[in-house]
């Protein structure tokens, strides 16, 4: 009996407690406004003075190029120090709003910009824009990082963020298998890419090595191509800037869905999609187990040093060939709100696009076109590389205006839990190619209302 | 024992003669007890009871971990319950339980009693750590090993065409009738040694007059089991099953590193989702309703368990 009246009152200690914490207390959370702040207008070019001065800085492991970058920085301006904290992206992507609201870094690596903005954690870089001319610069490299104040749609508004270089999305292919079924020239319309898969699989190669799994749907590459292929790239922007209206059930999006299903159906896919991740797909393909790989220029140094010669690169082709379009992002950096050295932050985003060696540093080590006006001189890259591929076609993008953000970047969740089981459910059968954007259209409705 | 226990100081009744004098020593006493269960007391508060409350509290609130949070009552716990995709990871739980707590369970119990015939070799100890080994591996190891077992081109295919099933080799993990069960061996392999090893500790406190009085009333092997062996062993099974249960119930690591919960959420549980759900979609009203229903949940599914086993002694 005794043993009960304990229990029993612990229990009823613990539901009391429980009780006036809940009441006591209120909401979790800081109750701020939306903020309309446009940031300070420096009326000349900030520096990093001459001080001695350690900026923190928390980049993403397994991207050499923010250490190049930061190493060479110090050279030139040996008053400048580095306090650098590394993270995966994925755990940088979960960790972004606390860390900037709790310990606020002068320079981070980070994900999608609208959910931090929303919450007033980034510094607004419109004051920096103006003094150093980044406005001037082809509005297309920073539209993925412009947003209203306090939130609203991306795209437009004022700047959030800067790039380090800017990356595009393609289809890399292996040079020898492309030999054996006689391509001899990158395809350029969709047919003649069918084409090449149809012979492929005939002459018993994985037409395409793709990842699948875990909570990463690969698929979305080859699904946002064949939108892009089959439509404008403008209204895709439009709904991954979260526009008022803006639909992912399109008449071209759905034709690029059930294209997708074709090739799933057709076997054109390696049947473990399902069951691979990046770094599986990525050892595949060096490996010599398949044709094709839709992936980004962040490999384009790995591939030079990994398959010298033995790959290439090209944007996917539109359906009837001419103007090509494809996912092409900045590697964003942003200065937090509440970032202790704010001015030297900016010098140093500007000194990455404008100087020689930093923008040397952008196509060497981090392998994609360095940020700044169209007209500003060019790296030597060694021709018939993989790097000078993909820099070519990163002009010709954005010469066509094609350049796209990702639909995976439209919601913080959109990606995990929409895109991914929904392309994992299609390539086993379980997803209409309707079904799969009607899925993810509820879905993203149901993410940008709350 | 328990007359040193706080509790037990208060609910006591000292005859009034002396009464002050003793009280006096009580409460010094008490006090001391105190002092020593002070630490864990702090931390277990600060560390358990705390984030506990906390849970609950944020669980009535729509919450993106920063901003604003306005009150919303019970929506969260509607949804938990409304929503197919959350509702679904509390039966795929379920069904984890089958090869969480099942198949450890029960194979543990006939290797532990294979063990015992045996002990007296060589080859018992080498049995007993080959079975307890997975246990001391460090689970995301586990994980991504058998994600190798397991593809399309792993041991476990080849094994299976070597001896002319090679119609039935498929991405294990990757495809959506078998990613759960695929994920539930993996469980049952970490979790067989420590149910075999417990077992087995439970034998050797069993008497062995018992068995010898049942051989002479000329009993088999398996009449032994099971009217000597189980019954003796009801507390350790009932240990093994609580465990079992919970590391089902809460599973996070084994899928988070095999699947993530894919293929197409075949495989998410309510660990993983709550972690999703705070981390991705940064609602964190709605992970800590998660939390919440799964704490319930276990305490409803392991407490029967508990008063089942502890009943005799």
């Amino acid at each position: 009996m005794r043993r009960h009246i304990s229990h029993r009152s612990a229990a009823i200690g613990l539901v009391v407690l429980a009780a006036t914490l809940v009441v006591a207390c209120g909401g979790p959370g800081s109750g701020s406004t939306q903020s309309t702040d446009a940031g300070t207008a420096p009326t000349e070019k900030p520096t990093c003075g001459k001080e001695p001065v350690t900026m923190s800085g928390y980049f993403e492991t397994g991207f050499p190029i923010t250490k190049s970058l930061t190493d060479e920085f110090s050279k030139q301006f040996p008053n400048v120090k580095w306090d650098i904290r590394e993270d995966q992206f994925a755990v940088i992507t979960q960790n972004a709003p606390r860390v900037l609201a709790d310990d606020p870094p002068d320079l981070m690596r980070l994900p999608q910009v609208s959910e931090l903005v929303k919450d007033n954690l980034l510094k607004n870089l419109d004051g920096y824009a103006k003094v150093f001319g980044w406005d001037t610069w082809p509005a297309s490299q920073l539209e993925q990082l412009r947003m209203k104040p306090g939130g609203g749609p991306r795209g437009e508004g004022s700047l959030f963020a800067m790039g380090l270089n800017f990356s595009v999305t393609g289809v890399i292919y292996n040079k020898t298998l492309a030999d054996q079924i006689g391509m001899t020239a990158a395809p350029t319309t969709l047919a003649e890419f069918d084409d090449a898969l149809a012979k492929a699989k005939a002459a018993n190669i994985t037409p395409i090595v793709q990842f699948n799994g875990g909570a990463t749907g690969g698929f979305a590459f080859p699904l946002q191509n064949l939108m892009a292929s089959y439509g404008d790239p403008a209204p895709i922007n439009d709904w991954i800037f979260q526009k008022p209206g803006a639909t992912i059930d399109t008449a071209s999006n759905r034709k690029a869905a059930q294209h997708l299903q074709d090739w799933i159906k057709a076997g054109y896919f390696d049947r473990d999609a399902n069951a691979m991740d990046y770094a599986k797909m990525m050892s595949k393909f060096l490996a010599g187990d398949g044709l094709f790989m839709f992936n980004g220029d962040w490999e384009s140094g790995n591939l030079d040093k990994q398959m010298p010669g033995k790959a290439g690169f090209f944007p996917f082709p539109a359906e009837k060939g001419g103007k090509v379009a494809a996912m092409s992002a900045p590697l964003t950096f942003g200065i937090s709100a509440k970032a202790k050295h704010a001015d030297c932050a900016a010098f140093f985003l500007d000194w990455v696009a404008s100087n020689a060696d930093a923008r040397k540093i952008a196509v060497d080590v981090g392998g994609s076109h360095p940020m700044g006006p169209a007209d500003a001189s060019m790296p030597d890259v060694k021709q018939g590389t993989v790097t000078a591929e993909t820099l070519a076609a990163g002009a010709k993008i954005s010469a066509d205006n094609g350049a796209m953000d990702f639909i995976a970047n439209a919601t913080g969740a959109i990606y995990a839990k929409s895109w991914t089981p929904n392309l994992q459910k299609l390539f086993a059968g379980e997803q209409t190619p309707d079904g799969l954007l009607k899925s993810v259209q509820s879905d993203y409705e149901a993410q940008v209302g709350s | 024992m328990s007359t040193l226990t706080p509790a037990a100081s208060r609910t006591g009744t000292p005859p009034r003669a002396a009464k002050s004098t003793r009280r006096g020593r009580r409460r010094g006493r008490s006090w001391a007890a105190w002092l020593f269960a002070a630490p864990a007391i702090v931390a277990y508060t600060a560390f358990v009871l705390v984030p506990l409350v906390r849970t609950v509290q944020f669980s009535f609130y729509q919450w993106d971990g920063i901003g604003p949070s306005p009150w919303v009552g019970f929506d969260n716990y509607v949804k938990v319950f409304t929503d197919p995709e959350l509702s679904g990871t509390i039966v795929n739980a379920f069904q984890l339980i089958i090869f969480f707590c099942g198949i450890p369970v029960l194979l543990g119990l006939a290797i532990a009693a294979t063990i015992r015939r045996i002990a007296q070799s060589r080859l018992a100890s080498v049995a007993r750590v080959v079975v307890f080994v997975p246990q001391v591996i460090p689970l995301v190891a586990a994980g991504i090993m058998w994600s190798w077992l397991l593809a399309s081109d792993g041991l476990v295919n080849q094994l299976l065409s070597a001896i002319g099933l090679g119609g039935v080799t498929r991405a294990w993990l990757g495809d959506f009738a078998t990613a759960l069960p695929a994920v539930g061996v993996i469980g049952a392999w970490v979790l067989l040694g420590l149910c075999t090893l417990l077992l087995l500790s439970g034998m050797s406190k069993i008497d062995p007059a018992l068995y010898e009085a049942a051989r002479l009333d000329g009993a088999g092997s398996l009449r032994e089991f099971f009217s000597i062996t189980v019954p003796s062993l009801r507390q350790e099974i009932g240990v093994c099953v609580t465990v079992t249960v919970i590391a089902a119930l809460a599973s996070f690591d084994i899928i988070y590193i095999s699947t993530q919960g894919g293929p197409g959420n075949m495989t998410m549980v309510p660990g993983l989702e709550i972690y999703y759900q705070a981390f991705v979609e940064r609602q964190v009203g709605v992970a800590s309703a998660l939390a919440v229903v799964l704490v319930a949940l276990v305490l409803v599914c392991v407490l029967p368990i508990q008063r089942l086993t502890r009943e005799d002694s």
